[in-house]
């Protein structure tokens, strides 16, 4: 009975530990359900371009991450991307004609939504779209733009 | 088959073989209920697999085994479970679970299939290993016992359910004499004072002539011979006479099949 | 030749089926034996899982540590120091946790399973109960199979955590990475289907490295030697099947 009360008690004590380290790595080594948690709306915004933007990407204001992508698709009757975002319910407040644009952190780093502020008395509320909008900037556009003018300005010489 | 009746099994023309070995072929034998039945044999004649062949363990290619009249080889998993209820059965070296004590070895057949208290089981476990002596043993672990002593345990064990056949394979191998006299007076015992039958597997000739009733010889896959211990003893078989007289030459010979030895020894047999 | 190819390949899918045919039926009888024996699987979580306690958290202590090291060496050259969290979160979550611990316990329970399973068949215990009509593969096989699944993810976690704590102590105390930097780089890159996969790789590990050990004692020829192969045995093919099905899992989650 002596051993089978210490099976007992060293099995009961790895199965605690078990599901504590479990809980520690599921609650605490993952941030991005601390905005899950909280409650959510959801917008709109229409791009030309979104580039390489991925579900879950932030959505930033002023450099502080407010709420994240949530579905980027190909809207077929208005022929443009249509990105879905949800920003956590205490930033009630964003102008409605607030711009927003994608995008890229660092150099090479993954793509964002950025809001930029806009004046409007009326704000952003679930179910808004956000009409001004600024594509993804593809570097080989840019670079045959570049390549382009360069050959232009060259030939009115 | 008007004696099925007085025969608890019944094996007919049985044919067993594992690979290219063949063990039996066409093996006629019968076990009488409420004797000591003892089957020898030479090592290697396929004793234990007799044996299981009997418990179904292993299936015959071809041929029956009766008991009770019924064929074996046709019951379901259920049945063949209940039958199984109905032996006992002493392995070799006892076949203790290792890491039970003795008392819940003896104990597991109850436990694993009655719903008795606690109090009860107890009880008919410390019965049990009264009887073989051990009663005293109770809380050893199956490591700390002596060979003979694992025995009587696996005895106390294979008796717990009160089967009405019990099976001993091979249950004087390894032991000193007192414990091989030990063994000798429980199997005798058991069997008379239960009214159990039992089959008892072994080549100790003397062991069984001090407890079997009948005895069956095997040889060459078949009943060599058959008959009371004195009736083989006094038999003119060459083959029974060197088995039962421990000769080392005679019709199982000394020397295994070999080439010619003094071809080998010249190195002349390569080819 | 080819025909001895064409046996050993014959071979291999009998085996192999055979294999399958045996995880079914131990699948078949786990839950009855889940409800009404539960304490024969409490004392196989026991032999399983607390025993292998100790190596478990030694070991994941010390592969956090490298990891520490190691990561502070090299991101240091980028300036990206402070991501040192997130290396090792990564690497513990979702490969060395799942990976390591699975290697370790087929090496410390995984063996002690087949050799105990296998001697049990040398000295006719199995028999023994078959005899008694007790079904060795309900008695003895679905305990110790079950013993294997509920521990084997426990045991990850708490090696992958030992280890975060690992990487911890020698990144922050020993080479002075902020600690908020440390744990907040880790929780904004870190997602929660990471440590999900993680998750399953240990669950999809206890499965296999718990059925071969069965699986091998079982099949074990039953003697010294038989017992002895079978333990090597289960050790090598293990750990081939736990790397090759990391592999899968990893493609299948990426």
């Amino acid at each position: 009975m002596q051993q089978t009360r210490s099976i007992e008690m060293g099995t009961g004590l790895f199965v605690l530990l078990g599901m504590a380290a479990l809980f520690f790595l599921t609650t605490q080594t993952t941030g991005s359900n601390s905005l899950s948690g909280s409650d959510t709306f959801e917008v709109t915004a229409r791009f030309d371009n979104v580039g390489s933007l991925k579900n879950r990407a932030p959505v930033r204001m002023s450099g502080v991450t407010i709420g994240r992508v949530t579905s980027v698709r190909f809207d077929p009757d208005t022929l443009v991307a249509e990105v879905k975002l949800e920003i956590e319910s205490q930033y009630d407040r964003i102008p409605e004609d607030s711009d927003a644009g994608i995008l890229t952190s660092g150099l090479l780093g993954s793509q964002y939504i950025g809001l930029q502020a806009g004046g409007s008395d009326l704000s952003l509320q679930e179910g808004s779209e956000i009409e001004f909008t600024q594509s993804a900037i593809v570097i080989e556009n840019l670079i045959s733009k570049y390549l382009f003018k360069q050959d232009s300005g060259s030939d009115e010489k | 088959m008007s004696d099925a009746v007085d025969h608890l099994i019944e094996i007919n023309d049985l044919y067993y073989s594992r690979g290219a070995l063949q063990i039996f072929t066409g093996l006629n034998l019968r076990i009488r209920r409420r004797q000591v039945t003892a089957i020898m044999g030479p090592s290697g004649t396929g004793k234990t697999t007799l044996l299981r062949l009997i418990t179904r363990q292993l299936i015959p290619d071809r041929g029956t085994i009766l008991i009770d009249g019924i064929d074996i080889a046709t019951l379901n998993q259920k049945e063949l479970y209940s039958l199984r209820r109905r032996f006992g059965m002493l392995f070799q070296n006892g076949a203790l679970l290792t890491d039970l004590s003795v008392f819940e070895n003896v104990a597991f057949p109850l436990r694993e299939h009655t719903n008795l208290p606690n109090r009860l089981i107890r009880h008919v476990v410390l019965t049990k290993l009264h009887a073989v002596g051990l009663r005293g043993a109770a809380d050893m672990m199956p490591g700390q016992l002596s060979g003979g002593m694992a025995r009587r345990v696996a005895l106390a064990r294979a008796m717990v359910m009160d089967p009405d056949i019990l099976i001993y394979d091979e249950p004087f191998v390894g032991l000193d004499p007192i414990s091989m006299g030990v063994i000798v007076r429980l199997v005798r015992k058991m069997n008379d004072a239960l009214g159990v039958s039992s089959i008892l597997v072994s080549h100790d000739v003397q062991e069984i002539a001090a407890v079997a009733d009948c005895s069956y010889l095997l040889s060459d896959g078949k009943v060599a011979a058959s008959g009371s211990p004195d009736e083989l003893r006094n038999a003119s078989s060459e083959l029974v006479k060197q088995f039962m007289h421990g000769m080392a030459d005679g019709p199982v010979a000394f020397h295994f099949d070999a080439p010619d030895y003094a071809e080998q020894l010249l190195g002349r047999d390569a080819d | 030749m080819l025909r001895e190819l064409y046996f050993s390949f014959v071979d291999f899918l009998r085996t192999f089926g055979a294999l399958q045919l045996f995880f079914l039926r131990l699948l078949a009888n786990s839950p009855a034996i889940l409800v009404r024996r539960f304490g024969l699987v409490v004392q196989q979580v026991y032999n399983a899982g607390a025993l292998s306690l100790v190596i478990i958290m030694i070991c994941g202590f010390f592969v956090g540590g490298v990891l520490g090291l190691q990561g502070y060496a090299n991101l240091a050259k980028f300036n990206a120091e402070d991501s040192v969290g997130t290396f090792a979160a990564f690497s513990l979550l979702k490969e060395l946790g799942p990976v390591i611990t699975a290697l370790l316990f087929s090496g410390r329970a995984g063996t002690a399973l087949a050799s105990e399973i296998g001697l049990m068949k040398a000295t006719e215990q199995l028999s023994a109960m078959e005899m008694m009509a007790v079904d060795p593969l309900r008695r003895i096989l679905v305990p110790r199979f079950l013993g294997g699944v509920i521990s084997m993810p426990l045991l990850t976690a708490i090696f992958s955590v030992i280890g975060l704590f690992g990487a911890h102590l020698v990144a922050v105390d020993l080479l002075g990475v902020d600690p908020g930097a440390f744990w907040q780089q880790m929780r904004s890159s870190l997602e929660i289907g990471d440590v999900w996969e993680g998750i399953i790789k240990s669950m999809v590990f206890g499965v296999v490295a718990s059925l071969l050990a069965v699986w091998e004692g079982y099949n074990a020829i039953p003697t010294a030697e038989g017992v002895g192969r079978a333990t090597t045995r289960t050790v090598v093919i293990t750990a081939i099947a736990v790397l090759i099905l990391d592999f899968m899992i990893t493609a299948i989650a990426i």
